[in-house]
């Protein structure tokens, strides 16, 4: 019996009719398109995007030149050189980041002990240059003063779950 | 007006008046498949719940020119152990009878180009001259990939075009012409009186055949881009892939248009026979009865690739030799007996 209704499943294209009604569905099923530069998903808190180096509110930088950043990068993407200051603060001299070699992973926001390293939610970025690829120390704290209020805001956002 | 036109026509030398009859049937013709390849973007962007292009000109409907323009200045490579003369000639070989059976389509009772009493053999002929140049392109490309699929290609039609031929003749017989014309004018009456109806069997047979011989998705093994990267066309670039392109559409097209004249009445208006509004539709003139009945095969044909997975080539042998072909020639006794004992109001 089940022979015979298999065969003329078979015959009468029955599967083939079946397949055609779900995809006849979704023809005129809402599109899930994100037409992008106009539209944009909405975006995590946690959302890790390009580098910063943040300030204290009295215009100090945070980073005291720790290197548990530079330790814990698994990509070796970090590379800190530092010196005592005038005022006998150890401080970074030199804080390279190289995004060809960066994974974007977040490990370097967690180790600071300061908050001074974070990453912002930028994105949409691009080199035109060989040494663009490299975040300079002074590109880092530019950065940094720039999404300031937003990196603020996501930290307090986030606080909680910490 | 008319008798200005008239003598402004006789006037025209006659090999340009040719060319002009040519002109206007295969410009619209080479338009539609540019936005057919637009429609099946969209239809397949659609299905997979995108929204398809948008972004060449409103809507995207510069899409097919913008992609016109980039095959029209592309390189064409030839490789370097390919035979120069048969791997130009494929495409052409390809493209050219797909037009040429348009010759013979009728658009309306009394637009057709040419009114031939052999109608559907010369149909038969052109339709089935296509896949020689995919054979021949196949060949000179001197790749393994090219060769074998035109070698499935190849095999693919010869078993395709029997169940195709033999549905035909269930037309023939139903019809008792081979006139296209006089096909359609047969079918006249209602909807009901269409051969889609009697002949159902051979309609679904002869659209899948269709679907088979245009090397189209779920039978599209001659491509089959996950075996054999492209089939009988990866040597090609530029304009003489674009060809190929082309012969694909249009050939889509064709067999839309020879299903709905054969089938579905052609010109004929589906309101034909029911009282008030056979009278209210009396307007519209045929050849958009004939355009919307070939969209909706077209339509069908965009639906097919977007649902089905390509078929295995043992599968597609079965269906074409063990299945399509009994059923053909059952059929075929079938309404042969009906035509004998007068069965209306088809065949009587």
């Amino acid at each position: 019996m089940n022979v015979i209704t298999n065969y003329f499943r078979s015959l009468l294209l029955w599967e083939l009719f079946v397949g055609l009604k779900l995809t006849g569905r979704y023809f005129f099923a809402t599109k899930i398109t994100v037409q992008y530069p106009e539209e944009k998903t909405p975006q995590s808190f946690r959302f890790r995007g390009l580098h910063a180096l943040r300030r204290y509110a009295n215009g100090e930088e945070r980073c005291i030149a720790c290197k548990l950043c530079e330790a814990v990068c698994p990509a070796l993407a970090i590379t800190i050189d530092s010196a005592p200051r005038d005022d006998g603060t150890r401080r970074t001299t030199r804080y390279d980041i190289d995004l060809f070699k960066c994974i974007y992973c977040g490990f370097c926001e967690e180790a600071c002990p300061v908050d001074a390293i974070v990453e912002t939610r930028l994105f949409e970025y691009h080199f035109e240059s060989r040494e663009g690829t490299v975040m300079t120390k002074d590109k880092l704290l530019a950065m940094g003063d720039r999404y300031e209020k937003q990196i603020a805001a996501d930290r307090t956002h986030d606080a909680a779950y910490r | 007006m008319l008798e200005m036109l008239q003598t402004v026509w006789s006037g025209i030398p006659e090999i340009l008046q040719i060319v002009l009859k040519i002109v206007v049937i295969v410009v619209p013709i080479m338009l539609s498949v540019a936005y057919l390849t637009l429609a099946e973007r969209k239809v397949i962007g659609y299905i997979q719940v995108r929204i398809g292009p948008n972004r060449v000109g409103p809507l995207g409907l510069l899409q097919p020119i913008a992609d016109g323009l980039k095959l029209v200045l592309k390189e064409i490579i030839i490789p370097t152990n390919a035979n120069r003369f048969l791997f130009l000639l494929g495409p052409i070989v390809a493209l050219a009878p797909v037009l040429a059976a348009w010759a013979v389509i009728p658009f309306d009772s009394n637009l057709v180009l040419a009114n031939v009493d052999a109608g559907l053999l010369y149909i038969l002929a052109m339709t089935s001259l296509g896949v020689y140049g995919i054979i021949i392109a196949g060949w000179a490309s001197n790749s393994k990939y090219a060769f074998l699929g035109a070698l499935r290609s190849a095999a693919q039609v010869v078993s395709y075009e029997i169940a195709m031929g033999f549905a035909l003749v269930g037309v023939l017989i139903a019809a008792g012409s081979l006139n296209l014309r006089e096909i359609v004018l047969a079918q006249q009456g209602s909807v009901m009186h269409w051969f889609w109806l009697p002949l159902l069997p051979l309609f679904l047979v002869y659209f899948i055949s269709g679907v088979a011989e245009t090397n189209r998705a779920p039978f599209d093994v001659a491509e089959g881009e996950s075996e054999i990267v492209a089939g009988f066309h990866v040597e090609y670039s530029g304009i003489a892939f674009a060809l190929f392109f082309l012969a694909e559409y249009a050939a889509m097209i064709l067999v839309s248009v020879l299903t709905s004249v054969m089938f579905l009445g052609g010109w004929l208006s589906p309101f034909e026979g029911i009282p008030f509004l056979a009278d209210a539709f009396a307007w519209v003139p045929g050849i958009v009865w004939l355009l919307g009945k070939t969209a909706v095969f077209l339509f069908m044909f965009l639906w097919f690739r977007a649902t089905f997975p390509r078929y295995r080539y043992d599968q597609i042998m079965r269906l074409g030799w063990k299945i399509f072909i009994p059923i053909t020639i059952v059929w075929l006794l079938v309404v042969g007996a009906a035509v004998l004992a007068e069965i209306g109001p088809w065949f009587d």
